[in-house]
């Protein structure tokens, strides 16, 4: 807008504000009806679903579900669709979310038409409208994909006794740590932001995935502690994910 | 004391009640407006308030302007409600955060309502955080003058998710320890400030006991705190600036001069 503009936006706007009403009581009794609605959907939601409390906190064992509340999804959400976008994947995490930031900072100084009127800004329409659309859509996705905490997959041919029982306790372990809340193994699990384990164990050598597991690249969290209260767990895990050498474009499972 | 306190007087002193004329509630009364006008006469608010209530908004405001205020509301509940959680709720990692709120939902007298409602509070607040912004985004009043209230209002969106975030910690069951763990790995892959926004977070470089009352500090005081301070500035604008008029209503050119523009 340049000065012009300016004063004449001001202008119009003196006009309007005259031809207007008092703040008491009109915007007022509009205000405080709200304010009951606020406090009446408040009250109903919290008398009709309540809050919870899962179980204590207890970093050595690994069942979490590690998901954040709703309103998060989409961001959750947004990691995962970077990931599969393999020439993004650099901006994968935050990249994204912060231009993002920096543009609904930086609004109203690139947009600095002097039309309000939404149907002669078309591109902020469909700016606005594919905004909306796609945080819905992350949103419920993110809704849908759950954290599944089982895991059965067919037993690699020519194992041992012991291996056999190895594989079947990692399992176990795998499904409880909540590994497939960012992880693909086979048909289960969530395809990102965790990278594909189906064959994890011919891509790392065990100690390789043992120290993954003990320092991981973000976001994962790590499993030291496991390694510290469980030995014998966190050698299962390591066991059982280097037993992983599945072909993916032949999974059957 | 008393001398000083009675030099700047302007108003003529009441004449002293006589109980054979006045009833009950009309001396009470009477005493009320003495206590206003002798704050009034020293904090001269009248003046003000009395601008802030009768000043005009322009023609044509509708339902979707109270999303604001609206917003504010719901604010003004979790700090409410907050307060009474923060009567009860210890910040201990050895098992007192979990028993505190384990505590507030069994034991305290209406505590698992005082509790959801700070939840579903919070809830309800980001939902109409973002249709407040989608209203203001769609009626252009973030144009000139109002860029300053755009910005403002960004931050307060970026605290309102920070609070969400850093509240998530706190009951201290599986679910919000091992997720705050992930979304605290995940801010520190942001570029530029992640890693130092991470290590603040945590207390250090790994999530340890100090983590948990870092959390609570920053949830209880210093994001309620800057946000309180910038809603009072957000509002101030919106005073100032005036309330945007819808888009679609042009003004019309007055028949006759008008004597005097109220702004
Ligand atoms: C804690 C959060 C917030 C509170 C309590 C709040 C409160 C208010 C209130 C009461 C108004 C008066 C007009 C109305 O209600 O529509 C207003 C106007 C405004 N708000 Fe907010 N707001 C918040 C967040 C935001 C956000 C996130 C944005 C945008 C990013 C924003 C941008 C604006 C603008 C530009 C105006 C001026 C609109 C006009 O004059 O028509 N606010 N705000």
């Amino acid at each position: 807008m340049n000065q012009a503009e300016k004063e004449q936006y001001l202008r119009e706007y003196a006009l309007l504000k005259n031809e207007g009403k008092p703040f008491f009581p009109y915007a007022v009794a509009k205000d405080a009806i709200m304010a009951v609605i606020v406090m009446a959907v408040i009250m109903l939601l919290s008398l009709l679903f309540g809050a919870e409390l899962g179980p204590a906190v207890n970093p050595t064992t690994t069942t979490y579900v590690p998901r954040p509340d709703w309103y998060f999804f989409f961001l959750f959400e947004l990691l995962r669709v970077m990931r599969n976008a393999p020439k993004l994947t650099d901006m994968a995490t935050i990249g994204l979310p912060t231009l993002m930031m920096i543009g609904l900072f930086l609004l109203p100084l690139y947009d600095r038409s002097p039309e309000r009127l939404i149907t002669r800004r078309p591109v902020a329409l469909a700016a606005g409208i594919a905004t909306i659309l796609c945080m819905a859509y992350l949103t419920y996705t993110g809704a849908e994909v759950g954290s599944p905490n089982q895991l059965v997959l067919p037993i690699p041919a020519g194992l041992t006794k012991a291996q056999k029982a190895t594989f079947l306790a990692g399992e176990i372990i795998v499904g409880e740590s909540g590994c497939e809340g960012c992880h693909e193994i086979g048909t289960y699990g969530n395809n990102g932001p965790g990278p594909l384990l189906t064959h994890i164990g011919s891509i790392l050598r065990p100690g390789g995935i043992a120290s993954t597991l003990k320092n991981p690249t973000a976001p994962m969290p790590s499993f030291a502690g496991l390694a510290k209260s469980s030995p014998k767990k966190f050698e299962e895990l390591v066991q059982f994910l280097s037993m992983l050498h599945y072909k993916s474009s032949s999974w059957t499972g | 004391m008393a001398i000083i306190g009675s030099r700047g007087r302007t108003t003529a002193p009441l004449p002293p009640a006589q109980s054979d004329e006045l009833t009950r509630p009309e001396a009470a009364a009477e005493a009320g407006l003495t206590v206003v006008n002798w704050i009034d006469e020293r904090a001269q608010l009248s003046q003000g308030l009395r601008w802030m209530m009768f000043r005009k908004v322009p023609k044509g405001i509708n339902w979707a302007y109270t999303l604001g205020s609206a917003t504010m509301f719901a604010f003004l509940n979790q700090a409410v409600t907050g307060v009474f959680l923060a009567m009860y709720y210890r910040p201990s990692v050895t098992g007192g955060a979990y028993q505190s709120t384990r505590n507030i939902i069994d034991n305290v007298f209406l505590g698992q309502f005082v509790l959801s409602m700070h939840l579903y509070g919070a809830y309800l607040m980001i939902v109409l955080i973002f249709l407040h912004m989608a209203r203001v985004f769609f009626f252009g009043a973030y144009k000139y003058p109002r860029e300053l209230s755009w910005i403002i209002g960004v931050v307060l969106l970026i605290l309102t998710l920070a609070m969400g975030f850093t509240g998530y910690l706190l009951p201290f069951d599986q679910r919000s320890y091992w997720a705050t763990i992930v979304g605290v790995n995940i801010n520190g892959t942001a570029p530029f400030l992640g890693p130092y926004i991470s290590d603040f977070l945590r207390g250090g470089p790994e999530f340890g006991a100090t983590t948990l009352s870092r959390f609570y500090a920053i949830h209880m005081m210093l994001i309620p705190g800057l946000m309180a301070a910038l809603i009072g500035f957000h509002l101030y604008l919106v005073m100032k600036l005036g309330i945007s008029a819808p888009p679609w209503l042009k003004a019309q050119e007055p028949e006759v001069a008008i004597e005097k523009v109220e702004v």
